[in-house]
């Protein structure tokens, strides 16, 4: 979907962070803001709540252990009761590496594509980045706008707060299937009139 | 961490040199951005040449069996065992420094880990092929999985330390690819975003999975990296102890003792770490990442390479003593007369071992020495031809004398093919590492950016007066206003 968004560019943590409470104060709307590396407790001063991945890791475990277990359980007691040595058929000890292993392969694999997920991350996918600068060295607040926000006012009041390049962008929200190499918008541009 | 901004003084530096973000960014990348140099181009060259012969060797043992190896009645696991335990070993080092010392809050980590977990994945490739190629008919490897087949169904034995082995080192294997590599899309988005070339904007755009930076992913990005160092951590543990297992399970005297698993474990880290060094010295030369992994972050890992050589040596005097102390004749035998006699066939082994691993690694003791990078090279070098000693020593002087004597007369020493194997898998590891260290960021830049006020040369000077400070005046102005 195609917004239009105000943006602000920090190069200080320290002037971040106030800022973040004073645009969240005066009652406008922050799209997101994009670093160079995680900044942390900037989750919480935007008011994110914590991630359940880690939840996920577990559930995606816990399946991996049933799996092993259960699986070599069936295959040893019930579809071939293979006599090794006259080793018992189920030697629960020594199912135990395997079902380690597959708890943790499992939870490795799950957590990774759950995250690729949640985060809208692929080979291929494209998204509309604010400034080439978030992933070096500016912290790049983007504010949403709505039909009542005052750009003008709200550049000046990012300004006041620190912020050392502002622009006004109107972008696509969301991700699509593009090339870097190719200057794709999925934007409207305006119209040149003849 | 917290987002107070102060480390104590008497803490060296991680990161020398007047730094800001920006300028991270650019010593770190400008290396991808340049030509190669002649250099790279003569490393490459050896690397792939290696990798040539080592495809040609495993080709003759394909097309006409195991016999092109020296392998012998007794001895029928020789280089090939040996250098899959001292590849898989030598990976171990990387998830250490990326997983366990994530753990133990080590800011120094943030440095290295990039580097050293790539090794850890080029190594476990490497250590895959030797048991694969070592079936001998390869093209039944698929055999070793357990899936319903047309053979029974027949399944593969879970009760087998060898059957662990192929989970763990497979796990192993994707568990630290994935971890590796979600670190690296930040940084990998970074090159994107500077990228002036077509090719290079397209490369890193796919590479990068359309990375953005936003707070939620590096939320996201967190919790992953904490919760798959949390998995990594006793997965490391378990795979060298699975790989221990394949002998200490068996009643092969010289094997059988439960002191393999620590033992295996700080070895292999031991020798990982000796080869992170090797790597990251010549690295840090060449790019000139001198301020980034700094004589301190040397000094850091020569303590763990003679905490872990001790913990080594230490085993080494046990597994002797308890030869010794269990009364059992053929035990005692295979450590007295096959080991410690330096006048049997294998006795060089044995005494190569024990000074490379046991006697020299307690130089580091010395400051002085531990902060002197070409002795930390050559030292380096010295573990891993010790450690490669110590896998040769428990595989072959076990196996060579069995327990009919009439096999003894047996010497086992490798053949051009069994040797090429081994040339090829370095071939293959320092392929792959060349390519790497020119085309990725050989440091983590959005950890080193994330240190860089705690840690870096200039914030920490800055830091003396704040140590002056009031404390509760400092809390006030460092810390209040940051939550």
């Amino acid at each position: 979907m195609i917004k239009k968004f105000v943006v602000g560019s920090f190069e200080d943590e320290k002037v971040l962070f106030p800022a973040v409470k004073n645009v969240r104060r005066a009652g406008y709307k922050i799209h997101d803001v994009y670093t160079p590396f995680p900044v942390h407790g900037l989750d919480h001063a935007l008011g994110l709540r914590e991630t359940s991945l880690h939840t996920m890791g577990f559930i995606y475990g816990i399946t991996g252990t049933s799996i092993a277990i259960g699986g070599m359980s069936w295959i040893f007691t019930t579809d071939w009761p293979l006599n090794i040595g006259g080793k018992p058929h189920f030697p629960l000890p020594a199912f135990i590496p395997i079902a380690f292993e597959l708890t943790v392969l499992l939870s490795a694999v799950g957590m990774v594509w759950t995250y690729c997920w949640l985060n809208k991350m692929m080979p291929g996918v494209k998204k509309h980045h604010f400034s080439p600068r978030a992933t070096d060295d500016a912290f790049v607040m983007v504010i949403e706008c709505t039909d009542k926000t005052n750009e003008v006012e709200l550049q000046s009041f990012l300004q006041n707060n620190g912020a050392i390049e502002i622009n006004v962008q109107e972008a696509e929200e969301g991700w699509w299937f593009g090339r870097y190499d190719k200057d794709q918008k999925l934007y409207r541009t305006e119209e040149v009139s003849v | 961490m917290s987002l107070l901004k102060y480390e104590s003084q008497l803490r060296e530096p991680l990161v020398d040199g007047d730094k800001n973000y920006h300028q991270i960014t650019e010593d770190i990348i400008s290396p991808i951005e340049a030509k190669p140099t002649r250099l790279w181009w003569i490393g490459l060259s050896i690397a792939i040449a290696l990798l040539i012969f080592g495809v040609y060797s495993v080709y003759r043992e394909v097309v006409y069996g195991i016999g092109q190896w020296n392998l012998t009645r007794t001895v029928g696991w020789g280089w090939d065992i040996t250098n899959f335990v001292w590849w898989i070993g030598i990976g171990h080092a990387g998830t250490l420094i990326s997983a366990i010392l994530l753990l133990f809050r080590q800011g120094w980590r943030t440095g290295v880990n990039r580097a050293a977990e790539a090794m850890t994945i080029f190594a476990v490739i490497c250590a895959g092929q030797f048991p694969i190629f070592h079936m001998g008919r390869v093209w039944m490897g698929f055999f070793v999985f357990p899936y319903p087949n047309s053979r029974g169904p027949l399944w593969p034995n879970f009760n087998s330390a060898l059957m662990w082995d192929v989970f763990a080192v497979s796990t192993y294997f994707t568990v630290s690819l994935l971890f590796w590599y979600t670190g690296l899309l930040p940084d990998l988005a970074t090159v994107r975003d500077r990228a002036k070339t077509k090719f290079r904007k397209m490369f890193y755009g796919v590479a990068s999975f359309g990375w953005t930076g936003s707070t939620k992913h590096w939320q996201r990005q967190e919790s992953l990296a904490l919760v798959l160092a949390g998995l990594a951590t006793p997965l490391v543990l378990s795979v060298h102890t699975i790989v221990s297992m394949d002998f200490a399970t068996s009643v092969i005297p010289g094997w059988h003792t439960t002191i393999f698993p620590p033992y295996f474990v700080a070895g292999a880290i031991f020798s990982g770490f000796a080869m992170v060094q090797s790597l990251l010295i010549i690295t840090r030369k060449v790019l000139h990442l001198e301020e980034y992994i700094t004589i301190g972050h040397i000094e850091a890992m020569n303590k763990v390479i003679v905490l872990t050589g001790s913990i080594v040596g230490c085993a080494y005097l046990t597994e002797l003593f308890v030869a010794w102390y269990s009364g059992n004749t053929y035990e005692w035998w295979a450590f007295r007369e096959n080991r410690v006699n330096i006048f049997s066939p294998y006795g060089w082994a044995y005494y190569g071992m024990m000074f490379c691993n046991v006697v020299s690694p307690q130089l580091f003791w010395s400051k002085k020495l531990r902060r002197n990078v070409l002795f930390t090279f050559f030292m380096a070098v010295l573990v891993n031809v010790g450690m490669w000693f110590e896998r040769f020593v428990i595989i072959v002087t076990s196996i060579y004398r069995d327990y009919l004597p009439s096999s003894w007369t047996t010497y086992y020493s490798p053949s051009i093919w069994e040797i090429g194997f081994y040339l090829g898998t370095f071939g293959l590891f320092f392929t792959c590492y060349f390519l790497f260290a020119k085309y990725f960021p050989v440091i983590a830049l959005s950890e080193i950016k994330a240190i860089l006020k705690t840690s870096g040369e200039n914030y920490k000077a800055k830091m003396t007066d704040q140590e002056k400070m009031d404390s509760e005046k400092f809390y006030i102005e460092e810390v209040e206003h940051a939550h």
